[in-house]
């Protein structure tokens, strides 16, 4: 019995978890700022610290991506001598899968871990409260910026990533393996549907923005105040963001892709 | 809900007669099992300068945050400027909130901003005040504070005391007509805890705005309070004028403006036997 009721309290914490993270959101993003000027200079700070400083470790492993991605492509398609096709290859991959998935999943470790411990902090030195106390509401000063921003960033660095990988995977098939080029270039050219795969996993990566960035501001918002709760939050946002992101690849993708 | 509001909101049209800014009625509060206030009536005048006083631990810092709307009460009222808080709604608190300012325990101040820029947030936010006049008031507050020369530190530069009188300045920027001070002399050396407690009074006595001061510092509250509160076991132990307080023969009250460890306050947090925590047992 007292395992059934457990069992039952969990799942009203969790109902009561997803309405206030529900009322967070809304507060947050659907009311107009008292200022654009003052939003948007909100807005662009968030974006250099969310955006623009996880540039680097996209770029990168953006570029070893592809490179891997173009190393393993050839060492499977000469087998069967199609090895020119391994721009196609690396396109689609990064396009429709690792661009958007690999951005989230970095995203999720780099900005959001950041994002949470950040509101947290600010929550635990009750710079929160002092907002509210002062008539400042910090679902719009705080919470509100970050979540846009990540919206804005991730789908950009998505884009980057994938851009990143194949000049990564043209390096490795074309200046080291020395598959011709004009292959290389035209026959990813052909397949590359504009609409079904860069739009797509553009549409993906916002799905994921929205995701792990909603994650992250809850948490940070909701967690206990203490050095331990803040790292804890860390770790969920990081934990359940990347979770995240997998199974709504796998939802997006069937979706998308899944029309055989 | 919002039509219960409606009704709230229009009996409760601000009444300039009220001679209390704060009026707490029969309010009880718990955090899960433990009983912080239990039917707990406070009023605090118009103008004046009210001590909150009592013990670690009674709730006085919460009753500050119930004041401020951040807590509800799970029964009872609490109006502020006529409007009872528990039942405002988020834009209308936020309305009243403009007329508050709270320091709080830890100072708060938001640590990626530099002193000056503290203090003019609230500025910022809720005026249209140009550069210029938000500049010239920002520095006139953190002059009264004696920290106009660190104008330009960050919160991360100052000493416990320093960010407290900053964060005054601050609560104080947009001379608000309530002020919450949660432990303003902590920290503060002599010299600067005099200032603090002249600064509360004369603020009180030149713009006469209303004043709940939460501190154990008993000399320092008793000489600037018009009113004073002792709480203790989630009630008011005592009330009155600082003389009636330093004139109450009621033990509670003995025990602690003289800071007796033996008394009917209990020093010790509510726990089992001593001997049978270490295992001690009688022959």
């Amino acid at each position: 019995m007292k395992r059934i009721s457990k069992l039952g309290g969990s799942v009203f914490d969790w109902l009561e978890a997803v309405g206030r993270a529900g009322l967070l959101l809304s507060q947050s993003v659907f009311h107009l700022p008292r200022s654009i000027a003052g939003a948007l200079s909100l807005l662009g700070k968030q974006i250099y610290s969310v955006g623009y400083l996880s540039l680097i470790i996209v770029v990168v492993s953006g570029l070893f991506i592809g490179m891997v991605l173009s190393l393993q492509g050839y060492s499977i398609l000469v087998k069967f001598g199609s090895e020119q096709s391994v721009g196609q290859l690396v396109a689609l991959t990064l396009l429709r899968e690792l661009g958007p998935v690999v951005t989230a999943l970095l995203f999720a470790g780099r900005a959001c871990s950041a994002l949470t411990a950040e509101i947290g902090l600010m929550k635990a030195t009750e710079q929160l409260s002092s907002l509210e106390m002062m008539g400042v509401d910090p679902y719009r000063r705080i919470i509100a910026p970050r979540f846009i921003a990540g919206l804005i960033c991730l789908p950009i660095l998505s884009v980057i990533f994938s851009a990143v990988g194949i000049i990564g995977g043209e390096f490795v098939a074309v200046d080291w393996l020395g598959i011709h080029d004009g292959s290389f270039w035209s026959l990813m050219q052909q397949s590359v549907v504009f609409g079904n795969d860069v739009v797509n996993g553009i549409i993906k990566s916002f799905c994921f923005a929205i995701a792990v960035t909603w994650i992250a501001v809850y948490q940070g918002y909701e967690c206990t105040p203490t050095s331990e709760g803040i790292g804890k939050a860390t770790t969920t946002t990081v934990v359940l963001g990347s979770l995240s992101v997998l199974a709504l690849d796998f939802i997006l993708t069937a979706a998308m892709f899944g029309d055989f | 809900m919002s039509m219960v509001r409606s009704i709230y909101s229009v009996l409760n049209k601000e009444n300039p007669l009220s001679e209390y800014y704060v009026d707490i009625q029969g309010m009880n509060f718990s955090r899960g099992d433990r009983v912080i206030y239990d039917d707990v009536s406070i009023r605090i005048p118009k103008g004046k300068i009210t001590a909150i006083m009592g013990p670690s631990g009674t709730g006085k810092t919460t009753l500050l945050r119930l004041i401020g709307g951040q807590l509800y009460p799970s029964k009872g009222h609490i109006f502020v400027n006529n409007q009872d808080v528990p039942l405002l709604s988020r834009s209308d608190l936020y309305l009243l909130r403009k007329k508050m300012g709270m320091l709080f325990q830890s100072g708060a101040l938001f640590s990626d901003m530099s002193v000056f820029e503290n203090v003019a947030f609230p500025l910022r936010e809720h005026t249209n005040y140009s550069e210029d006049i938000v500049r010239d008031i920002v520095l006139m507050k953190l002059e009264s504070v004696g920290l106009r020369g660190a104008a330009q530190l960050m919160p991360s530069e100052l000493s416990g005391g320093m960010a407290r009188r900053a964060a005054l300045a601050r609560a104080i920027a947009l001379d608000p007509e309530l002020v919450l001070y949660d432990e303003p002399f902590t920290g503060q050396d002599p010299i600067s805890m005099g200032v603090v407690v002249e600064l509360i009074k004369r603020l009180n006595d030149s713009i006469g705005l209303t004043s709940v001061l939460v501190s154990h510092d008993v000399g320092e509250s008793l000489s600037i309070a018009d009113y004073v509160y002792i709480l203790s076991n989630a009630s008011v132990i005592a009330h009155g004028t600082p003389d009636e307080i330093r004139n109450s023969e009621d033990e509670r009250v003995i025990q602690f403006l003289g800071g007796l460890p033996d008394g009917p306050v209990p020093f010790h947090y509510p726990a089992s036997s001593y001997a049978d925590d270490l295992g001690l047992k009688k022959s």
